[in-house]
């Protein structure tokens, strides 16, 4: 069984726990961690982290943590990618050296994170009513303080509410989960365990109240119609997911104007 | 809490939390469904005719939003006000910036806005209010006038066609700042007013609120006639063509050398504004004058002001004055 790119950092083949040989639901319907197949890790969010930012933000879900800080709209610093248009939308995604069980020796700049920063970007880029903000550019980072993960989908989640904060017009709140396969049971947000066990992991990233996608990944093969349960679940996830973070988010607003008064 | 940083202890906690929930339960009184986030579907009556503003957008026949904030409506009108977010300037605003670069003809300053605003040269009066001339040799000396990293105060005179916001500087209370402190603030926290240069005589300070969350406290200059004596400082510059730009003299320094006193004030008046900005209270000139008059009568150190005790006395202090209001009106 080989495992692709996009899965999270492995600590060892010998540690790595053999799909074939694991169980990951047991008979009692309970998984690794003690959740139902359709149980979300529970997820905490609160905004307002870096001071300096112009929107901030971390997000929890279950072990995995992450921090997300937007700057901007404010002046493109190269002015060759100035878009007369449209405002520039920048991410950078990092992991903490000490984010995973073993300290990671290159933070920056490999294959992977490139990656995730693209998609995030893309993600994001896509909610963002960019038209209204030409000639600005937009920075994103996220850092992930603890893997466990699906840090793709908490990186998403927290960008939202970074971008929330920062008071940038946005198309819809993107919120992201992710679902897998394993054992013939669809599982919802897998956790670090079960993402290294090399099965499919659908990463879905969804507009709640369009009702679209505009993130889906997948690293593995699934027949369709199973393919179509799990993204469903993934999309369910999204959901709650979405509804947790507008209650933070209003809960943040009223204060904010409460306290300042007439 | 966002900015808070102060370790409080148990009866401070218990304080400032009673505090922060009594101003919180005069307002949701008074308006308590305002309040949206993104996406969320703001309730209109369409028989009437809806204009959509501001952080609203048209899905399947409904207004959603597209920032969080407050539903306001005129007449008409329904827009989002947001609340923590760049300043979106208005023609007319009085605001304070950082030269952040000098370019032909113009400099370009920092004032929190999604782009840098331009200072024309051709916007700025000479003192006795003479439209400037455009010459080779003003051009030259605009060094003379702002620097790099000068702060300056300036009014917001509009959008050109290009989408570029100008600013001009047509009077003498406008101008670089010297000898203060430069504080930012959330703008939201600053409400547009009538007055926002404040000559504070008891403590001879002067309090610029800028629009864009920018104050500036700094010592009071009378009658600012800088920009004379610094044109005279450039003809003469010309003349001999030896810059000198660090103010040797006596006499120099004289002028340029604030009491203590007057530092202690502006320290002062500038930890009540930053009380107030972590706080998240509007910040008016009233407000602070109240604070630094509090912090005084406390007979508390220009630091302690930043500790636990005076922030939870700032609230407390603001609960009551909201609670006074709410009697009167």
């Amino acid at each position: 069984m080989s495992v692709s790119v996009s899965a999270e950092p492995l600590p060892s083949p010998l540690l790595r726990p053999r799909f074939a040989d694991m169980e990951y639901v047991s008979p009692e319907g309970l998984r690794l961690d003690g959740r139902r197949p359709l149980e979300m890790r529970q997820i905490k969010a609160e905004i307002g982290a870096v001071s300096k930012a112009d929107g901030s933000a971390v997000f929890e879900m279950g072990n995995t943590k992450v921090i997300a800080a937007v700057y901007g709209p404010r002046e493109v610093q190269n002015r060759s990618q100035q878009l007369s248009d449209q405002a520039l939308v920048r991410c950078e995604y990092s992991m903490a050296n000490f984010s995973t069980g073993d300290r990671m020796r290159k933070p920056k700049g490999d294959r992977r994170s490139t990656e995730i920063s693209l998609v995030i970007r893309q993600t994001m880029e896509a909610c963002i009513l960019t038209h209204l903000m030409p000639r600005s550019q937009i920075d994103i980072f996220v850092q992930v303080l603890q893997a466990d993960g699906g840090t793709r989908s908490a990186c998403i989640n927290a960008a939202t509410l970074a971008l929330a904060d920062a008071g940038i017009p946005m198309r819809d709140l993107v919120t992201s989960c992710s679902a897998g396969y394993l054992n013939s049971t669809p599982l919802l947000d897998l956790n670090y365990v079960e993402d290294s066990a090399g099965g499919p992991d659908v990463t879905v990233g969804f507009l709640p109240k369009l009702d679209k996608v505009t993130l889906l990944q997948m690293d593995a093969k699934l027949p369709i119609d199973t393919f179509e349960n799990v993204m469903q679940l993934a999309i369910e996830g999204c959901k709650a997911v979405a509804n947790y973070i507008r209650e933070v988010l209003l809960e943040n607003t009223k204060q904010l104007e409460c306290r300042r008064g007439v | 809490m966002r900015g808070l940083q102060v370790s409080l202890n148990q009866t401070q906690k218990i304080r400032l939390q009673r505090a922060l929930e009594k101003i919180d339960s005069f307002s949701s009184k008074s308006n308590p469904n305002a309040s949206v986030t993104v996406a969320d579907t703001i309730p209109v009556n369409f028989e009437d005719g809806v204009l959509k503003g501001h952080g609203t957008s048209e899905l399947d026949g409904e207004v959603v939003a597209t920032l969080c904030g407050v539903v306001e409506r005129v007449n008409k009108l329904v827009y989002v006000r947001t609340l923590r977010a760049r300043y979106k300037p208005e023609i007319g605003d009085i605001i304070v910036g950082r030269v952040i670069e000098v370019a032909p003809k113009r400099w370009r300053l920092e004032i929190n806005f999604s782009q840098d605003a331009v200072l024309m040269l051709s916007s700025m009066n000479l003192p006795d209010g003479i439209q400037r001339r455009r010459t080779a040799v003003d051009e030259l000396n605009m060094r003379s006038i702002f620097e790099e990293n000068d702060v300056v105060c300036a009014e917001v005179r509009g959008f050109q066609h290009d989408g570029s916001l100008h600013l001009q500087a047509r009077s003498q209370k406008y101008g670089k700042l010297e000898r203060g402190q430069l504080l930012t603030v959330s703008p939201y926290l600053v409400k547009r007013r009538k007055q926002h240069f404040h000559h504070i005589e008891q403590y001879g300070i002067d309090l610029i609120l800028g629009c864009n969350g920018f104050i500036w406290v700094g010592e009071h200059v009378e009658a600012r006639d800088d920009m004379i004596v610094e044109d005279q400082v450039s003809t003469s510059e010309q003349q001999n063509a030896t810059p000198n730009r660090y103010p040797a003299s006596l006499e120099e320094q004289e002028r340029t050398y604030t009491p203590l006193e007057t530092r202690q004030n502006i320290c002062r008046t500038a930890n009540a504004v930053r009380v107030l900005s972590t706080l998240g209270f509007s910040i008016n000139v009233e407000v602070i004058m109240e604070m630094v008059n509090l912090s005084s009568s406390l007979n508390l150190n220009i630091h302690e002001m930043l500790g636990a005790e005076f922030c939870v006395l700032v609230a407390e202090g603001e609960a009551e004055r909201r609670s006074l209001k709410k009697k009167k009106g």
